[in-house]
């Protein structure tokens, strides 16, 4: 034990001593919570619009004033013809167009009918689908406001709730996806690496013929990292809460306990890895490309699972990031207890044991 | 010259020796390449719906089969009170509850307007925002519709109508994939280039051999372009196999603008990447280190880039980080070039910027390179 005490420690200056791994160890996660929180929206504002106005009159102009005055749109200029409007988009200047055609307003006010035509910049699909929605709704209350005579009939008012999340941020959603990648990426990476780094530069043979267990010394390499990313989850939850006023709805024992049985499910990842690479470039783009793409692939926070093909959606229930998301939304957001997520618990159970049993089976007292 | 040519050669050997690290280099971002898109659909489709019906009549059955024919929801079922219909959402089995009162048909004849309940699961924020929004269209076309029904459109037809017509230009399917594969494939070589070239002259000096070349007549400049070139080539292969197998044969994206302008402006590009690998080598003494620290400022080059999120709706100081990653330029021109046709013109800002990056991580990580140690 004493033996086993004194490995730990030198694991931990290994971590202490290198500033640069630090950085990855301890800014990543913050700067993960600050970017996602702060910067990454896809909310629209000032998205800038081109204005072909061939009409000219007083209800296209009306039209245009209240577009303007949305803090949605800003008029970047007005243009002449259609192929301006291209040129416009093709500089990436804007990102979408509303057309009047000629005689606007004597079409409207004669025939009781005229055309806006509302042109999006389509290689951007959802911020298309946005501006045209937005356009389109200033557009139908001006039309309410100022064209139509007397209340409508047989108006149906829906009332709109948003559960959980009433202002839309975009934390609830990933503050558990950054928890699930994060704890990933420190243990599955930092492990194998710790590890085979060790085999590359050959003070492994020395670990291995010294009268510790072999076992041992891999164990030691994983709990630094195991305790690391307990204080990692903690500065998470610490920044979700104050930084981004992100509630803990749910009991924040449960939440830990999930979360280390989720670091060990990582852990034995690494340690899976460690054990079937010989070299840290082969582990690093192992664990890179074999774990961290899956899981934000498919955790969930980033790309919707219920909008992929079949195959994946299949494949997606492999990886650990997936029920540890489900579990912590659960806990955290919606503030459920254990008898809702005891199925994702055993699963992430099932796959630690598994990964464990299978490492062990492949862990190897000699080298070559 | 012939010196960097053995260098070369040298490199090259390395890498195709290398019979574990091979297939991670070239597999891997074809199989990315194809996967991703296919899971990066963020077209908001499929939401479940959970309706408690109280009214059970001829009105609430046409809204309900009008939802559902729309293409965007998906019945999960009838539920008799919005306390079991929450209990799925909970399960994540809804992600919108519709709630339409007792006597909806009546009081909406009679009293000339009806209230219905809308409860959606926002955890998604983007999801229930567009969620909400679709269905909001279809159950105002639901109105209008009953309103003419109702009217036998006598009185209707007299108020002035303004006919709203949409078009999505560059992309008229509104096929998510075309948006993702050009941004994809910016950052497949991006990773290959920054990371490959860090990691390569960082195993060097770890491993110690590094040693053995500076006691050698290899000059500085030699070195550094016997190891930049054949990750140089490399990305440019991979890019390459992305842009005309994958894009064109998997996803049909026929490349619209000038290919000379993207491969010119992709060649410089990567030398602002490869650069960006030199220099964090010559900060790091461990892979481990070159690894943390590369992957740490291409993580935030990536999120910042609009790869995900368009830059417009950051917020100043974050607009400002994007505008200092090289990776937010080449998206945006892949985009503009791929998809829009853009030509040299409409980029040529991009182009000074991005030879601008090329020029200052290059001389920084060269200046910053020491033989001696």
């Amino acid at each position: 034990m004493k033996q086993f005490i004194t490995f730990v420690k030198k694991e931990f200056k290994h971590v202490f001593r290198d500033r640069k791994t630090l950085l990855m160890l301890f800014g990543l996660p913050i700067v993960q919570i600050v970017l996602f929180g702060f910067a990454l929206t896809n909310e629209i504002k000032n998205s800038k619009i081109v204005v072909l106005d061939l009409s000219k009159d007083n209800i296209t102009r009306a039209i245009v004033n209240e577009i303007e005055a949305s803090q949605y749109f800003e008029i970047e200029s007005d243009v002449k013809s259609r192929e301006e409007v291209e040129a416009a988009f093709k500089s990436g200047k804007i990102k979408s167009a509303i057309v009047f055609p000629s005689n606007f307003s004597s079409d409207l006010l004669h025939s009781n009918k005229a055309q806006i035509q509302i042109i999006a910049d389509g290689s951007d699909p959802n911020t298309a689908t946005t501006l045209t929605n937005y356009l389109s709704a200033i557009i139908q209350s001006y039309q309410q406001q100022h064209l139509v005579q007397g209340p409508l009939p047989l108006q149906i008012n829906p009332e709109t709730r948003m559960l959980y999340n009433p202002e839309l941020k975009g934390a609830h959603n990933f503050v558990p996806g950054v928890m699930a990648l994060v704890l990933m990426l420190v243990c599955v990476m930092m492990t194998s690496i710790s590890i085979v780094r060790e085999k590359e530069l050959g003070t492994m043979e020395v670990l291995l013929v010294s009268p510790f267990k072999p076992l041992l010394v891999i164990l030691s390499k994983a709990v630094p990292y195991l305790m690391l990313s307990l204080i990692n989850l903690t500065v998470i939850l610490i920044l979700s809460v104050f930084a981004l006023g992100l509630p803990i709805n749910g009991s924040v024992a449960l939440l830990f306990s999930v979360s280390t049985l989720y670091i060990i499910t990582a852990l034995s990842l690494g340690l899976l890895i460690s054990t079937s690479t010989a070299s840290q470039q082969t582990a690093m783009l192992l664990s890179l490309m074999g774990m961290m793409l899956p899981t934000m692939l498919f955790a969930g926070f980033m790309f919707p699972i219920e909008n992929m093909p079949l195959p994946l959606q299949i494949i997606s229930n492999a990886v650990p990031a997936k029920w540890f998301y489900i579990i912590v939304k659960s806990i955290m957001i919606k503030g459920l207890g254990f008898a809702s997520i005891w199925k994702e618990t055993t699963i992430l159970l099932g796959m630690t044991l598994f990964l464990l049993a299978l490492s062990f089976k492949k862990f190897n007292v000699r080298l070559a | 010259m012939r010196t960097i040519f053995f260098i070369l050669r040298k490199e090259f050997k390395q890498i195709f020796r290398n019979r574990a690290l091979l297939p991670l280099i070239f597999v891997v971002p074809i199989i990315q390449l194809i996967i991703l898109p296919l899971a990066a659909d963020y077209e908001v489709k499929n939401i479940n719906l959970a309706i408690v019906d109280h009214d059970r009549s001829t009105y609430t059955q046409k809204l309900i089969s009008k939802l559902t024919s729309s293409g965007y929801f998906r019945l999960s079922g009838y539920f008799d009170s919005y306390d079991e219909a929450f209990h799925q959402i909970e399960k994540d089995k809804a992600d919108l509850i519709l709630e339409l009162p007792a006597n909806f048909e009546r009081r909406l004849v009679r009293e000339n307007q009806e209230q219905l309940f809308i409860a959606v699961n926002a955890i998604n924020g983007t999801k229930a925002g567009l969620g909400g929004s679709y269905l909001a269209q279809v159950l105002a076309d639901f109105n209008s519709q009953i309103r003419l029904d109702w009217n036998q459109g006598a009185r209707f037809n007299h108020q002035p109508q303004i006919e709203i017509t949409s078009a999505n230009w560059f992309n008229p399917h509104m096929n998510f994939r075309w948006f993702m594969v050009p941004g994809i494939l910016v950052i497949l070589v991006t990773m290959i280039g920054s990371y490959m070239t860090a990691l390569n002259i960082v195993k060097e000096k770890e491993i110690g051999t590094i040693e053995q070349i500076n006691v050698t007549p290899i000059r500085k400049h030699h070195f550094i372009l016997g190891k930049l070139i054949p990750f140089w080539v490399l990305a440019m292969f991979i890019f390459s196999v992305g842009l005309f197998g994958i894009s064109f044969f998997v996803y049909g994206i026929v490349p619209q603008g000038n290919l000379f302008v993207l491969y010119a402006f992709l060649s410089i590009y990567l030398v602002a990447v490869l650069g960006f690998g030199l220099l964090v080598s010559t900060y790091c003494d461990t892979q481990q280190q070159a690894m943390s620290v590369s992957f740490f400022f291409v993580m935030i080059f990536l999120l910042m880039s609009g790869l995900f999120t368009p830059v417009d709706s950051m917020p100043t100081w974050a607009r400002v980080i994007s505008q200092l990653s090289p990776v937010s330029y080449f998206i945006e021109v892949m985009r503009m070039i791929v998809l829009k046709g853009s030509g040299f013109n409409d980029i040529k800002i991009h182009f000074a910027i991005i030879i601008g990056f090329a020029t200052l991580l290059m001389s920084w990580a060269i200046i910053n390179y020491r033989k001696t140690t």
